[in-house]
């Protein structure tokens, strides 16, 4: 295919150890090595004048101009973590001709969401789940939805841990059709709504990006998309509490982040009201002699067991 | 900026044309006149290697100004929409580099410009995107090897017209078959602004032996409608726009 000749091509344009200088802005960048790929072009780790960042680079001109014209437009936003931030922006062409448009960023050194909710406890989901929320919500508040939201473009950074989001190329102007977008993600494909850039489109795809931590291999649609993806969140034990605001934003009931995550706020603190009950009842059981022979660890067990029964 | 009609003609084939005039020809014939052809091939499941006569594929873009994928049934829908998308922004960005070349001399094109002059016009690139008026013939090759394939064609043109009507201009679209039965190309739907309503009409894709391509998009050229292709004659310079 013809797409497939294009990556080789790429590919071996381009390694380790490698030079790359700016024809605009002749600024050189050493890359170190590839930190992902998706349709639009690939992004390698690099350094410049000590400092590391991510450089994205593609042939795909057009679309790299439209992804750094988002990039800058959001860089504008104060406090600004909507996205990595923009460095540079350049032309390189490879040694045997072909040309390159690169962009340089923030490198957001990170893991994905869902190992890290598989490493650390389900607890993170909805933590994440908030933080998003207040992102989205900062986003739409600036006129843009993120359009291609899912697993991939998330990633949780550490200390303290927090999830960002990389690449915008989906990220549309309200109003506007979606540029792009993940059919799994996408409420057009699942029948459960339109293309056009609205606060709830990106909801949706928040919600299919939890599903897809649950179920890593995805699924179809099949004959009845809603009733099947309503199935799938009552059967994804790690989501058990945050259900009921999972489907109302499915079904397109939240206008805005901030509702969502004000039910979401809400439905966490009253889990954790309920975790706190658990937690009574556990000291209580602590003093009843046999229990108290059976030492520490098992009663750490015991409690760790209750809890993640609540969270089923 | 003006707002303007797009044209495009969407080819759909799995093979190469046995029938009449080169397909080349008639699609640079096509886009002389504002029409920019647009090529997918659909390559068979077990296929690995680039098929020798869908290299015709390729060469059918270029003379139509279009742009051309091959691709295997399941990747389809988001295929339709990808080469539909950037055919869209390939016509618009030649008319903005015609218009800057008026401005900034010969042999300018957006690729000479700084990248902060050329995110500028990629964003008046994208507005014209956004905001124009779109005209797409849909050409379904249903010569023998399609017939299992036309239920994912189906499915694909209705994404297609998700996608396009999600955008602030309308959308036109027409399909039409080839070989027809007594002529080169068919009727299955009328211009209409959305697909979502082809599924009781698609049967109609009935499966031939002979594949005329040629024939097919010179067909094609003309449901146009005739009054915008006197317009586009007229408008020599502006490939693919046509004034509302
Ligand atoms: N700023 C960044 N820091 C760290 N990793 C990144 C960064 N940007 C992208 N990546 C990694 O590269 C992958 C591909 O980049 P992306 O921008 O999503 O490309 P595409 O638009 O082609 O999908 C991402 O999934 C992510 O893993
Ligand atoms: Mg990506």
């Amino acid at each position: 295919m013809k797409m497939n000749q294009e990556w080789k091509k790429l590919n071996s344009d381009i390694h380790s150890g490698m030079h790359i200088q700016g024809k605009w802005h002749k600024q050189t960048y050493v890359i170190k090595r590839k930190l992902g790929a998706g349709a639009i072009g690939s992004v390698y780790l690099c350094e410049a004048n000590g400092k590391l960042a991510a450089l994205k680079i593609s042939d795909k001109r057009s679309s790299m101009t439209v992804e750094v014209n988002v990039l800058r437009s959001l860089g504008k936003v104060q406090g600004n973590r909507l996205g990595p931030s923009l460095l540079d922006v350049d032309d390189w062409t490879a040694p045997i001709g072909t040309k390159y448009s690169f962009y340089v960023m923030e490198y957001l050194q990170g893991e994905s969401m869902a190992s890290y909710i598989h490493r650390h406890g389900k607890e993170w989901a909805g933590v994440f789940m908030v933080q998003l929320l207040e992102d989205l919500e900062q986003l739409h508040q600036q006129g843009w939805v993120f359009g291609d939201l899912k697993l991939d473009n998330l990633l949780i950074v550490s200390s303290p841990p927090r999830v960002r989001w990389v690449d915008v190329g989906g990220t549309t102007q309200t109003g506007r059709a979606i540029k792009e977008y993940t059919e799994f993600y996408d409420r057009g494909y699942w029948e459960m709504g339109s293309r056009r850039a609205e606060p709830s489109y990106d909801l949706f795809a928040f919600t299919m990006a939890f599903i897809h931590v649950y179920y890593p291999k995805r699924f179809v649609k099949g004959s009845q998309p809603e009733k099947l993806l309503f199935r799938k969140l009552d059967e994804a034990r790690g989501l058990r509490p945050y259900r009921n605001v999972l489907k109302k934003a499915l079904a397109g009931k939240y206008a805005s982040s901030s509702q969502m995550k004000r039910e979401m706020l809400q439905v966490i603190h009253d889990t954790q009201k309920k975790k706190q009950k658990t937690r009574k009842q556990i000291q209580q059981e602590k003093e009843a002699p046999f229990l108290l022979e059976a030492g520490g660890i098992s009663i750490l067990a015991g409690a760790y067991y209750l809890i993640s029964l609540l969270f089923q | 900026m003006r707002k303007g009609t797009l044209k495009q003609i969407l080819l759909i084939t799995d093979g190469c044309s046995n029938k009449g005039e080169d397909p080349s020809a008639t699609a640079s014939l096509a886009y002389q006149q504002g029409i920019t052809v647009n090529v997918i091939g659909i390559l068979e499941d077990e296929q690995s290697e680039q098929p020798e006569g869908l290299k015709e594929v390729e060469d059918i873009a270029l003379s139509g100004g279009g742009v051309s994928q091959l691709v295997y049934k399941q990747a389809l829908s988001q295929t339709v929409q990808t080469v539909t998308k950037q055919a869209m922004t390939q016509t618009l960005q030649g008319f903005v580099n015609k218009e800057l070349q008026q401005i900034l001399g010969q042999d300018q094109s957006l690729e000479d410009l700084e990248p902060e002059k050329r995110g500028e016009i990629m964003e008046v690139v994208e507005d014209m995107g956004e905001t124009c008026d779109l005209e797409v013939l849909v050409l379904v090759d249903t010569s023998a090897s399609m017939h299992d394939k036309l239920p994912t064609v189906k499915e694909a043109l209705i994404d297609l017209s998700i996608s396009l009507n999600a955008r602030i201009g309308r959308n036109r679209f027409a399909i039409f078959s080839f070989p027809g039965k007594r002529k080169d190309i068919q009727k299955v739907f009328d211009w209409s602004p959305a697909l979502d309503s082809i599924s009781t009409i698609f049967p109609k894709l009935t499966s031939g032996g002979i594949t005329p391509t040629g024939p097919a998009i010179r067909e094609a050229m003309y449901q146009f409608g005739k009054k915008s292709l006197l317009r586009s004659f007229r408008d020599e310079d502006e490939p693919g726009m046509e004034e509302a």
